[in-house]
């Protein structure tokens, strides 16, 4: 039985332990495709909002934990407050993100997450985030480095990008906060 | 009228010229601040689109700071105050972890939050009645002939039952009455809620500007010379996505923070220098209504 549930698609453990974790009903979807009617970035999803779901509830793990979508959601929120049944679908998407980081799986984007990654070891360094040392880590992983390059010099020239990080005085706080995070993760 | 001040990093950075614009009007209309003492980043989307915990535990330490510091907390950023309001709504819901939030909370700072202050945004608090009140009695220059677009966002609207303060958080009005009120030609137009892309701005450059295009055209076709905003991620985002910067084709316009606009109508000082730090230049636009701007 355990082994039909692993290899056979529907199957509701997944539905159920993503319902859990996130707090979203998501059997309530009736595919009313409101989410996906006003997502922004559905032109650049390989599910769009509402097809999340529906994989959801048919236990479609894999295929959720290695898309796109779920890094190219804007979090907006738009999709939040139309749907009529009450579901956060970018909540749900949260969760994906989370799982697929825990999971270890290949990502569906190489990008967004490695530019996560960057900004919270910023704040883990310093409590707050220092543009500079979080764009640079950013780009080396990255490889992006000519992405932006006239647009990041013009905001150096107007110092809109500072060259010394802030730190804060409490940051073993803060490095007790993030101890818990990787605790619990 | 005092208030806990929370600036968050991109005033502190990429939006200097909110955080001083802000200050300078507070100063002007006789809001009474005191910076949160020792603050920490609120976590932004990174947090909370990877990390449950950190999403609220990050904000929740600021929370508890300004509770021991007293009054509510004045937050001019819509990011940071998304996610402090979001985490004060979450430790007012009563949800499963909350106990432990405030346990850990209370393990590494020696304190924990009672829910006994408020999370207030600028924009809020300034279209109170007794606030324009204020603005309109200070203004020495009307903002008269800047046709400017009212540019709301995401994260001061959505999710609405935590965060919105508008009564119909789909067709907010709070900032288009500020716009009002300093003498300047409100635009209606209907891409005020629109995302912009901002989280995604750094990392996905190219699909963001697809959105900040379409944005900024819906401002010039409903006839805006300018758009007014209260994010200072999304005035960066409208401000460096548009053509100059190889944002696509067409002309561009100044993106203005909302304090900025109050700030030139009120006389407040150093407006030149706010002014400096955008991309696209509104000077030239402010001269050819023969408005005048501070040093
Ligand atoms: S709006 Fe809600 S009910 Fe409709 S398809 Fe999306 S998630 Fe399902
Ligand atoms: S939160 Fe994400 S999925 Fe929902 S509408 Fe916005 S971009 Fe689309």
């Amino acid at each position: 039985m355990a082994m039909q549930e692993k290899c056979i698609e529907p199957s509701f453990s997944f539905l159920k332990q993503l319902e859990e974790r996130s707090g979203q009903p998501v059997s309530r979807c009736y595919q009313c495709k409101k989410c996906t009617g006003g997502c922004p970035m559905s032109f650049a999803m390989d599910f769009y909002p509402n097809q999340v779901i529906r994989q959801v509830q048919l236990g479609g793990k894999a295929k959720l934990l290695s898309s796109r979508t779920i890094w190219v959601c804007a979090c907006c929120k738009t999709c939040k407050d139309r749907c009529p049944n009450d579901i956060d679908t970018s909540a749900v998407m949260d969760t994906l993100k989370e799982m697929a980081k825990e999971e270890k799986v290949a990502l569906g984007d190489n990008l967004v997450p490695v530019f996560h990654d960057s900004f919270l070891s910023s704040i883990e360094r310093y409590g707050r985030v220092y543009e500079v040392g979080m764009l640079a880590g950013y780009k080396l992983k990255t490889k992006t480095y000519t992405q932006d390059m006239q647009l990041g010099i013009e905001m150096f020239k107007k110092r809109k990008l500072k060259i010394l990080p802030e730190k804060i005085n409490q940051l073993k706080e803060i490095k007790q906060i993030f101890d818990k995070a990787k605790e619990k993760s | 009228m005092k208030f806990t001040y929370y600036p968050g990093c991109s005033l502190h950075s990429t939006a200097e010229e909110y955080n001083a614009s802000s200050e300078a009007v507070f100063r002007k209309i006789g809001i009474e601040t005191e910076e949160l003492s020792d603050w920490n980043c609120c976590g932004a989307t990174s947090a909370h689109s990877t990390n449950d915990y950190l999403a609220h535990a990050l904000p929740l330490r600021n929370l508890v700071l300004a509770e021991k510091q007293g009054n509510d907390v004045l937050v001019p950023c819509a990011a940071c105050y998304n996610l402090l309001k979001n985490a004060d709504h979450h430790m007012r819901s009563g949800a499963e972890d909350c106990e432990q939030l405030n346990q850990d909370m209370q393990e590494i700072m020696g304190a924990n939050y009672q829910g006994n202050i408020q999370v207030k945004h600028v924009v809020d608090i300034f279209s109170e009645p007794a606030i324009m009140g204020k603005i309109s009695e200070l203004i020495s220059q009307p903002l008269t002939g800047l046709k400017v677009a009212p540019y709301y966002g995401c994260l001061l609207t959505r999710p609405a039952d935590v965060v919105a303060y508008e009564d119909n958080p789909e067709q907010p009005v709070k900032l288009d009455k500020l716009v009002d009120g300093i003498g300047a030609d409100c635009i209606r137009w209907s891409y005020k809620t629109d995302c912009c892309g901002g989280s995604l701005s750094i990392s996905q450059p190219d699909l963001v500007l697809q959105l900040t295009k379409k944005i900024v055209e819906a401002a010039q076709y409903a006839g805006a010379d300018a758009i007014v905003t209260a994010c200072p991620l999304c005035q960066t985002n409208l401000d460096s996505r548009q053509p100059k910067f190889g944002g696509g084709e067409g002309s561009t316009i100044p993106v203005f923070f909302i304090t900025e606009l109050i700030g030139l109508a009120i006389g407040a000082e150093g407006s030149s220098n706010w002014l400096k730090k955008h991309l696209v230049d509104p000077v030239p636009l402010l001269r050819s209504l023969n408005l005048s701007v501070a040093s």
